[in-house]
C-alpha cells in the first residue's frame, strides 16, 4: 500500500492507495476480456466494495458489479477476491495484506459481465432439491385449520446453522466437484437438502434421501471443504452434505424424532377475530 | 397468478459449462486450508496409484514369458531411478491409506461435530482439528514410510 493523493483529492486527503484490477469482459465476444487497474484511496474499514463503487463512481462509470445490501445479508457482491471467493461488502482491504487487489467474477457461474454472474443454473439446482417444508399432515393448502408444529430449541439447533444461508455462491464457486460436473448440484443445494432433512416438521426424509441418491448427486462430494472455508455466514454445508451421507448409509439415526402437529380447528378460532 | 407463476418458474435450459474451472479446480491446492490440500493429494496419490497398479499388473504378469523375461523385468527396478520410484510408491499408497480412512469416517457422517448456531467468527465444526490432525498424521506416516524405504533400498548392506 502507498500512501498519496487520491484523485478525488477532497474526497480523502492523503489517504492509502491499493491498486483495484477489475476482470472486465468486452462486449458479448466470448473469451475477449482484460483487466482494467484504479487506484482507489481506502481507510483501515473500508471494504472492496467501498472501493470498487469508488472507481464506478469516479473513475469509470461502466464497471459491471452487482450489490445491495453492504452488509453481507443479500449475497449479492459474490467475487472472487485475489483468487478467493468472498464477499466484497464483506472483505476490508486491510486484512488482506496486499496494495494489489485482484477482483475476478465467481468461478463456475457464467460471466454477464464483468463482475457480474448469472445464477440461474446455481438457482435451478436449489429449486430441484424442493428447499421447503412437506408435511402431508399439515393442512397448508386448504387452510381450513390452523396447524402449528411444537418443536424444541434442541430440535431447531439440527437445521438452525444450515438456515443462515443467503445463496451468495462462493461455496458453488470454491467446490472443485461443481468445476468438473455441471450437474452436480453443489454444497449450496445439498447443504439445504440437509436443512430440510434434519428439520422435525418435514415428513418427505426418504424423498430427500432418494433425491441426492443419483450418479451427480451426493456421491460427488469428496469433502475438500471449501465451501465450509469460503462460507461468510457459518452454514459449513461440508457438515450438512456428510451428515446426509451418513443417513443415506445408515450409519446415523434414520428415523429422526418429528415435530408434534397440534390442530386449533376453525370453530375453536373463530369467534377471536371480532 | 397462473402468469406470475409461470414468470417465476426458471428457466430449463441446458447446463452450461462457460467459466467452469474445470481440472484447474482440481489441480489448485492453495487458498482453501489444509482440507483441500488433504484433497489435491488424495486426488493425485490415487492417480499415481492406479498408474502404478497398471504397470505392476503388467510387470508381474510377464512371469509367464519365464525366468528371464522375468528377472529383466525385476532389473527396471533395481536402478537409483527404480529405487526411487518404489519409495513414490511407498509414500504414496501410506498417505492415500492413512487419509483415506480418515475419509471413510468423514462420509459416514463421523468425527464432524454437531450443528449448532454459529457465532462469528465463524469456525466451521467439518473442518475441526481432529480433521487437520488425521491429515497431518497421514502425512507424517508416508515421510516415515518413505525414510524407512530409503533405509531399506538405499541404506548399506
Amino acid at each position: 500500500m502507498s500512501f498519496g493523493t487520491s484523485v478525488r483529492g477532497d474526497f480523502v486527503m492523503a489517504a492509502k492507495t491499493v491498486t483495484l484490477r477489475i476482470y472486465r469482459t468486452i462486449g458479448k465476444m466470448k473469451g475477449t476480456s482484460n483487466y482494467d487497474e484504479f487506484e482507489v484511496p481506502i481507510q483501515r474499514w473500508t471494504t472492496v466494495l467501498d472501493g470498487l463503487l469508488y472507481a464506478k463512481s469516479y473513475l469509470d462509470s461502466s464497471i459491471g458489479i452487482r450489490y445491495s445490501c453492504r452488509m453481507a445479508s443479500c449475497g449479492s457482491c459474490g467475487m472472487k477476491i485475489n483468487g478467493t471467493p468472498r464477499l466484497a461488502c464483506y472483505t476490508k482491504f486491510s486484512e488482506l495484506n496486499t496494495s494489489l487487489i485482484i477482483c475476478e467474477p465467481l468461478g463456475n457461474f457464467p460471466i454477464i459481465r464483468d463482475l457480474v454472474t448469472d445464477f440461474s443454473q446455481f438457482f435451478k439446482h436449489h429449486k430441484n432439491l424442493e428447499p421447503y417444508i412437506q408435511n402431508k399432515s399439515a393442512d397448508i393448502d386448504n387452510k381450513k385449520d390452523l396447524s402449528w408444529f411444537r418443536q424444541t430449541p434442541e430440535d431447531v439447533d439440527k437445521y438452525l446453522q444450515f438456515s443462515y444461508c443467503i445463496k451468495c455462491g462462493l461455496c458453488y464457486s470454491a467446490c472443485p466437484s461443481v468445476a468438473t460436473d455441471s450437474k452436480f448440484p453443489g454444497p449450496q443445494a445439498l447443504a439445504q437438502e440437509y436443512r430440510y432433512f434434519s428439520d422435525s416438521r418435514d415428513d418427505a426424509s426418504k424423498k430427500r434421501l432418494n433425491l441426492v441418491d443419483t450418479n451427480h448427486g451426493i456421491w460427488r462430494c469428496h469433502f475438500a471443504g471449501s465451501c465450509s472455508k469460503v462460507c461468510p455466514k457459518g452454514v459449513d454445508p461440508a457438515l450438512g452434505i456428510q451428515l446426509m451421507r451418513g443417513h443415506l448409509m445408515k450409519f446415523s439415526k434414520s428415523s429422526m424424532k418429528k415435530a408434534k402437529l397440534e390442530f386449533i380447528h376453525s370453530d375453536d378460532y373463530s369467534g377471536t377475530d371480532g | 397468478m397462473e402468469n406470475a407463476k409461470k414468470n417465476m418458474k426458471f428457466s430449463t435450459h441446458s447446463v452450461s459449462n462457460e467459466n467452469r474451472e474445470g481440472l484447474k479446480a482440481w489441480l489448485n491446492p492453495f487458498g482453501y486450508g489444509w482440507e483441500r490440500v488433504s484433497y489435491w493429494l488424495q486426488r493425485l496419490t490415487g492417480v499415481f496409484l492406479l498408474i502404478y497398479f497398471v504397470g505392476h499388473v503388467i510387470e508381474t504378469s510377464s512371469i509367464i514369458g519365464g525366468p528371464d523375461v522375468w528377472n529383466s523385468m525385476l532389473q527396471l527396478t533395481q536402478t537409483p531411478a527404480g529405487h526411487l520410484f518404489l519409495i513414490l510408491v511407498i509414500g504414496t499408497s501410506t498417505f492415500h491409506s492413512a487419509n483415506g480412512i480418515r475419509l471413510i469416517f468423514t462420509h459416514l457422517g463421523k468425527g464432524l461435530g454437531e450443528p449448532g448456531r454459529p457465532d462469528y467468527p465463524y469456525s466451521p465444526s467439518s473442518l475441526n482439528y481432529r480433521q487437520k490432525s488425521g491429515i497431518w498424521v497421514a502425512l507424517i506416516l508416508a515421510a516415515f514410510a518413505m525414510l524407512f524405504g530409503v533405509q531399506v533400498l538405499f541404506g548399506k548392506g
